[in-house]
C-alpha cells in the first residue's frame, strides 16, 4: 500500500509541475497537429487512406519522444533525481510514477491527434483507439526507461531517438496493424504482450540506471 | 589462447573445403546456396553473441563484479560485427538468388536491421556516459533489452508479413541431404570457435590496456 | 564465371576482407600498446638511474 501511496505521490507532482509551468504539453500539441499538416503535403495525390494511418502512427512516435526527452527535465534541472533515489521508496516507484504521467500526457495527444486525423484524413475505427491506448503504455514504459538512461549521457537528447526507434518498431507493427488488419485482434495481442514484457522489464532494472 | 586460434583457423580451413568441395550442388539454386554455409552460421553466432553478452550483462548486474562489464561489452562488439556480417552475405545472397539486394519479406534480415540499429545505439549510449559503475549498469540494462527485443521484433516481423508487406518470394526450408548439413556442422563450429577467439583476443587487448594506464599512474609518467 | 559465382565468391570476400581489417586493427593497437610499455619502461628505469636505493 506504502508503494501505491509513493507512486501516486510521486505521478500527482509531475502532473501539477507541468500544470503550473505547461512546459512539454502545448509543445507536444502544437507538435502533433503540425506533424499531420506536413503530412498531408507529404502525401502524393491519390495516396489512399491506408498510407495515412501509417503516417499517424509515425506521428504518435515522434511526438511522444519529444515528450519523452524532456521526461526527466525537472529531476535534472534541479538535480533532483539524486535526492529521489536516496528516499526511502522503492526505486521502481519513481519509474512508475513517471510511466504513469506520461501516460496521461500521450493520452491528452491522443484526444486530439484521434479527432484531428479523422477530420483530416480517414475515419478512426475503435481498434486503431484499442491500439493507441494500448502503444502508450508500452511507449511510457520503455520510453521513460530509456530517457532515464539518456539523461545520464553527455549527448541526452541526441541519444534517446536512437535508442527508443528499434525498440519501438514492434509497437509500430502493432499499432498499424490494428488499424488496417482485418483480425485486429491479433495485433492488439501483440501490443499487449509487448507491454507486459516490458513493462515488467523495466520495473525490475530501472533501479539498476539511477543507482550506482 | 594460440592453441584456441589455431584450432579456429584449422576448422575454418575445414570449413570452406567442406562447403566447396565435400557438399553437393544445391538441384535448385546451384552455387549461390554455398553462401549458406557461411551466412546461416554467421547469424546464430552474432544471436550467441548477443546473448552471451546479455549472460555477462546480468551476472554484472547480479554480483557488481565490474570485469563482467568489459566482457558484456567485447561479446556485444562481436556481435554486432557478426552481425553487419549477416546482412552483407544474407544481401548478397538474396541478389544471387533473386536478382534484389535488399527483400522485406526476409524475416532474419529484417530482424538483423533492427538488431543492428539497436546494438549500433548500444555503442553509442555507452560511450557519452562518464566511465564508472553507472556505465556498467546502464549498458548492462540496455543489454538485457536487446535478448528480450529478439523474440519480440521476430514476432512483431512475422505478423508485419502478413499485412504489411505480403510474401511475394517464399524459400523453402533447407532440403538438406546429409553431407550438407556435415558441412553446415563443420561451419558452424569453425565459426563459434573463430568468433570465441576474437572475443578473446578482444579481451586481453582491453585489459592490457587498462593494465597499462593503472601502471601509468602508478608511475606518475 | 557465372555469375552465381561471382556473388558466392563476393560473399566470401566480405566475410574474409572482414577478418582481415580487424587483424589490422588488433595489429595497429600492438604497436600502440608496444610504444607505450616502450615509453613506460624508459620512465621506469630513468627513475630508477635518479634512487637507485629505493629499488
Amino acid at each position: 500500500m506504502r508503494y501505491a501511496a509513493d507512486v501516486a505521490t510521486l505521478a500527482r507532482k509531475d502532473l501539477q509541475l507541468e500544470l503550473r509551468a505547461r512546459d512539454t504539453l502545448p509543445a507536444m500539441l502544437l507538435f502533433v497537429v503540425s506533424t499531420l499538416v506536413v503530412f498531408h503535403f507529404a502525401l502524393p495525390a491519390g495516396a489512399d487512406e491506408l498510407a495515412a494511418q501509417g503516417l499517424l502512427w509515425l506521428a504518435l512516435v515522434f511526438t511522444a519522444l519529444l515528450g519523452l526527452a524532456r521526461s526527466w527535465a525537472p529531476e535534472r534541472e534541479s538535480a533532483a533525481l539524486d535526492g529521489l533515489v536516496l528516499a526511502p521508496c522503492d526505486r521502481s516507484a519513481i519509474w512508475l510514477a513517471k510511466a504513469a504521467s506520461t501516460f496521461v500526457f500521450l493520452a491528452a495527444i491522443a484526444l486530439v491527434a484521434l479527432p484531428a486525423f479523422a477530420a483530416l484524413f480517414a475515419p478512426v475505427t475503435w481498434e486503431t483507439v484499442a491500439g493507441v491506448v494500448l502503444a502508450n503504455v508500452g511507449i511510457c514504459a520503455v520510453g521513460t526507461l530509456l530517457a532515464a538512461m539518456a539523461a545520464a549521457s553527455r549527448t541526452r537528447e541526441l541519444v534517446l531517438p536512437l535508442l527508443f526507434l528499434p525498440l519501438a518498431i514492434p509497437l509500430v507493427v502493432g499499432g498499424v496493424g490494428a488499424s488496417v488488419s482485418e483480425e485486429p485482434g491479433r495485433f492488439l495481442a501483440f501490443l499487449g504482450l509487448y507491454d507486459g514484457v516490458f513493462a515488467i522489464l523495466c520495473w525490475a532494472s530501472f533501479e539498476y540506471v539511477v543507482s550506482e | 589462447m594460440p592453441a584456441l586460434a589455431l584450432g579456429a583457423a584449422a576448422l575454418m580451413g575445414l570449413a570452406v573445403v567442406f562447403a566447396f568441395f565435400v557438399a553437393p550442388q544445391d538441384a535448385d539454386q546451384g552455387i549461390s546456396q554455398r553462401i549458406f554455409y557461411f551466412h546461416v552460421p554467421i547469424a546464430l553466432t552474432a544471436y550467441a553473441c548477443f546473448g552471451w553478452g546479455a549472460l555477462k550483462a546480468l551476472l554484472l548486474l547480479w554480483r557488481k563484479d565490474e570485469r563482467y562489464d568489459l566482457e558484456s561489452y567485447v561479446a556485444i562488439h562481436q556481435g554486432t560485427i557478426f552481425g553487419a556480417l549477416t546482412l552483407a552475405t544474407g544481401s548478397i545472397w538474396a541478389k544471387a538468388s533473386w536478382g534484389h539486394w535488399w527483400l522485406w519479406s526476409e524475416n532474419q534480415l529484417v530482424l538483423f536491421l533492427v538488431l543492428f540499429l539497436f546494438y549500433s545505439a548500444y555503442f553509442m549510449l555507452r560511450f557519452s556516459i562518464e566511465e564508472g559503475p553507472r556505465r556498467a549498469n546502464i549498458s548492462a540494462v540496455y543489454a538485457l533489452f536487446g535478448v528480450v527485443l529478439i523474440p519480440v521484433s521476430f514476432l512483431a516481423i512475422r505478423l508485419a508479413e502478413n499485412v504489411i508487406h505480403p510474401t511475394v518470394f517464399t524459400r523453402e526450408g533447407p532440403q538438406m541431404t546429409g553431407t550438407m548439413f556435415l558441412a553446415f556442422c563443420v561451419a558452424w563450429v569453425g565459426i563459434t570457435t573463430l568468433a570465441y577467439t576474437l572475443y578473446r583476443v578482444e579481451l586481453s587487448g582491453k585489459r592490457l590496456d587498462s593494465n597499462l594506464r593503472d601502471l601509468r599512474e602508478a608511475l606518475g609518467g | 564465371m557465372s555469375s552465381g559465382e561471382k556473388y558466392v565468391a563476393a560473399a566470401y570476400g566480405v566475410v574474409l576482407l572482414t577478418l582481415l581489417v580487424y587483424v589490422a586493427i588488433i595489429a595497429a593497437k600492438l604497436a600502440r600498446l608496444e610504444r607505450e610499455t616502450a615509453e613506460l619502461a624508459e620512465l621506469a628505469r630513468r627513475r630508477e638511474a635518479k634512487q637507485p636505493a629505493d629499488g
